[in-house]
């Protein structure tokens, strides 16, 4: 399909660590299309961050890709030079973290960090570096753009320090927005300005983005298609009615029940049994298979693949849909 | 529900003064609780919301004395508690307990299990040796944790485990009322979900009473049997869950209901966007400290201090659009 932006395949990252080999990522297999919101969702060590790290080639030490394809507008992220990476980061890929603050240099001023960030990426003199910043501060929705401009990092809010990070991460205008957790750290009314402000970006800039978040409202509220991972695999994708509430996987299922919703009060919530599993030693076969309610033999000894299950690309990678076609 | 109060503040205030700059003789004060009446029955779940810096975490510790009230009360059981002195609280400190929202900050890791679990029985009770051991232990398998693991150490410990622990430890002495302060909000849904529903269990087996502190509305409507809405420091609305959640009366309360994230279309509202974010604490607007960001500002609001009222029922808000009417 030519309009897919980015189309991770059999993205697999480890670690070397004292204590062994750690499989972050195994097989991550997902696609963001052009002008869409992906989400990417899971649990604390799922792999979601890695991947996103993955695919602007920035994995932290002492993690490496292992194998795997990132497919950015036809060419192969994974075999580019490092120089080469160097001009697609922050110019055709940006990125943005959870905590703003700690994105921000506290000893420069907001206007001289986002001016050497755009001087970076587009040859600019310091006043057009200077009306750019502005005009991304007031597409931002940041009330005094002059003032923003001339202020130290400490001096601004949170939710208005991600405006700033936004602004920087779009201003070379990037056709791919990784997404880290961006609402995670702000209190909610805060949340909903900077998802509603993404959402609209995703309009007025063209961007698309990949959303990684461990929020399933958030998903639900703002994202076109979302792929559900755990233990560094996506279990299920598809658009974000039919995954969220057709869902197949009983992974994604017991996620789902485990939330409190307002139509269950008084009720028990449903927990899933165990733990996330360690990447260290991930289970043979299915990685869900030690705490999946509806376990069969095969799940113990053959990963499962992705298949259709629903209509719209909708897919699920289980042994319960093994006569699926595969996708 | 069992009608009888347990735990009272009345007017509670916490001014945390601070100097302005490392020389100067200016001192900046915030009114981190700004004369907090509530009211605590015995064996309800209240739970407590508010973004951050509203004063809800001061809240819970000024309850439990950990923080020192500038003024108040606090009445536990009928008895003010605020102005007692460390050795006179002790013997209330029993019957009030803390579980925190980190479980890895809550354990000394130098310490076995064994240790954190028998320090409270240690210097509340006379429980040594075998009996104290077998007491840890039964705590421990009440939580759902198994009893071998008092010779293991914090590290050894996802944070799920480490929170049931934690839990395990705040019921050693038998307490009757306990502060929750974000118990589940640095774990993972499906782990949250085991945590929530011992905590429902263990209040139904022990007749407990809490304070659940949150900034989740999902969790806190899962919970509470009431809620408290908090914003810079006052208690804006307080209610049985039900009419918070389908009959908001402050604005406040309206937009960050709207704010939240939700999965079920059925429960979406109609987004209130609210403008700027939560106003330094130390220099509050003047009037209704919510007049800046709120949709319905009138006049009046940044005038007066709008006075909490009673709507119906035992719903308590404090804003000018329904104490005019």
């Amino acid at each position: 399909m030519n309009d897919m932006l980015l189309s991770v395949e059999d993205l697999h990252v480890r670690f070397r660590t004292y204590a062994g080999l750690v499989h972050a990522v195994n097989g991550m297999t997902f696609n963001v299309r052009q002008g869409e919101i992906f989400g990417l969702v899971g649990e604390s060590g799922c792999g979601k961050s890695v991947t996103g790290f993955a695919v602007v080639r920035m994995v932290p030490f002492p993690g490496e890709i292992a194998r795997g394809r990132i497919e950015f507008q036809g060419e192969d992220l994974a075999q580019k030079s490092e120089a080469e990476m160097k001009d697609i980061r922050g110019r055709r890929i940006a990125m943005i973290f959870q905590d703003p603050s700690a994105s921000l240099n506290p000893v420069f001023s907001i206007g001289n960090q986002v001016t050497r960030v755009i001087r970076q990426h587009v040859s600019a003199s310091r006043y057009e570096a200077r009306q750019l910043a502005l005009k991304m501060f007031d597409a931002v929705g940041l009330p005094d753009p002059e003032r923003a401009f001339r202020a130290y990092p400490h001096e601004l809010s949170g939710g208005m320090q991600q405006r700033v990070m936004i602004a920087m991460a779009l201003s070379s205008g990037a056709e791919l927005l990784i997404a880290d957790e961006p609402s995670t750290a702000l209190d909610v009314t805060i949340q909903a300005q900077i998802l509603a402000l993404l959402t609209r970006l995703r309009e007025t800039q063209g961007v698309s983005i990949l959303l990684i978040t461990h929020d399933l409202g958030v998903v639900a509220e703002t994202c076109d298609r979302v792929g559900v991972a755990y233990a560094g695999n996506i279990v299920e994708m598809g658009r974000v009615e039919d995954v969220l509430y057709q869902m197949k996987h009983p992974y994604t299922q017991g996620l789902l029940a485990a939330l409190p919703r307002p139509t269950h009060r008084g009720q028990p919530l449903q927990s899933i049994k165990g733990s996330v599993p360690d990447g260290l030693r991930l289970p043979a076969g299915c990685p869900f298979h030690p705490r999946c309610p509806e376990v069969m033999d095969i799940c113990q000894l053959e990963k499962p693949a992705l298949v259709l299950v629903g209509p719209k690309d909708h897919v699920a990678a289980c042994h319960l849909y093994g006569e699926g076609e595969t996708a | 529900m069992n009608a009888i109060s347990l735990v009272k503040t009345c007017g509670l205030t916490k001014i945390f003064t601070s100097r302005r700059g490392l020389l100067s003789r200016q001192q900046r004060q915030v009114r981190a609780l700004d004369g907090v009446d509530l009211t605590i029955y015995r064996q309800e779940t209240l739970g407590v919301v508010g973004e951050s810096g509203c004063g809800k975490t001061t809240l819970g510790r000024a309850i439990m004395r950990l923080i020192h009230p500038t003024s108040g009360q606090i009445l536990f059981e009928g008895q003010d508690i605020a102005p007692l002195n460390r050795s006179d609280f002790r013997r209330y400190r029993r019957d009030m307990q803390m579980v925190f929202q980190n479980p890895y900050s809550s354990f000394d890791p130098r310490f076995s299990m064994l240790n954190s679990m028998a320090e409270p029985l240690r210097t509340h009770t006379d429980l040594r040796g075998e009996a104290l051991v077998k007491r840890a232990r039964e705590l421990l398998e009440q939580t759902g944790m198994p009893g071998e693991i008092l010779y293991r150490y914090p590290h050894e410990f996802s944070g799920g485990q480490l929170q049931r622990i934690a839990v395990a430890r705040a019921l050693a002495l038998n307490p009757k009322f306990i502060v929750l302060d974000e118990p589940t909000s640095a774990l993972d849904v499906s782990v949250q979900a085991q945590i929530i529903n011992l905590l429902q269990q263990l209040q139904r087996e022990l007749k407990l009473t809490y304070l659940f502190i949150t900034h989740d509305l999902s969790v806190v409507q899962h919970i509470s049997d009431r809620i408290a809405v908090m914003y810079l420091g006052k208690i804006v609305e307080l209610s049985i869950t039900e009419a918070i959640f389908s009959d908001a009366q402050h604005p406040y309360t309206r937009a960050l209901l709207a704010s939240a994230p939700s999965l079920d279309p059925e429960f979406r509202r109609e987004r209130i966007i609210l403008k700027g974010g939560v106003p330094d604490p130390a220099a509050p607007p003047p009037g209704c400290s919510f007049h800046p960001r709120c949709p319905e500002a009138m006049e009046i609001c940044s005038q007066a201090e709008p006075t909490f009222v009673d709507v119906g029922g035992g719903h308590m808000v404090a804003c000018h659009l329904v104490s005019q009417t």
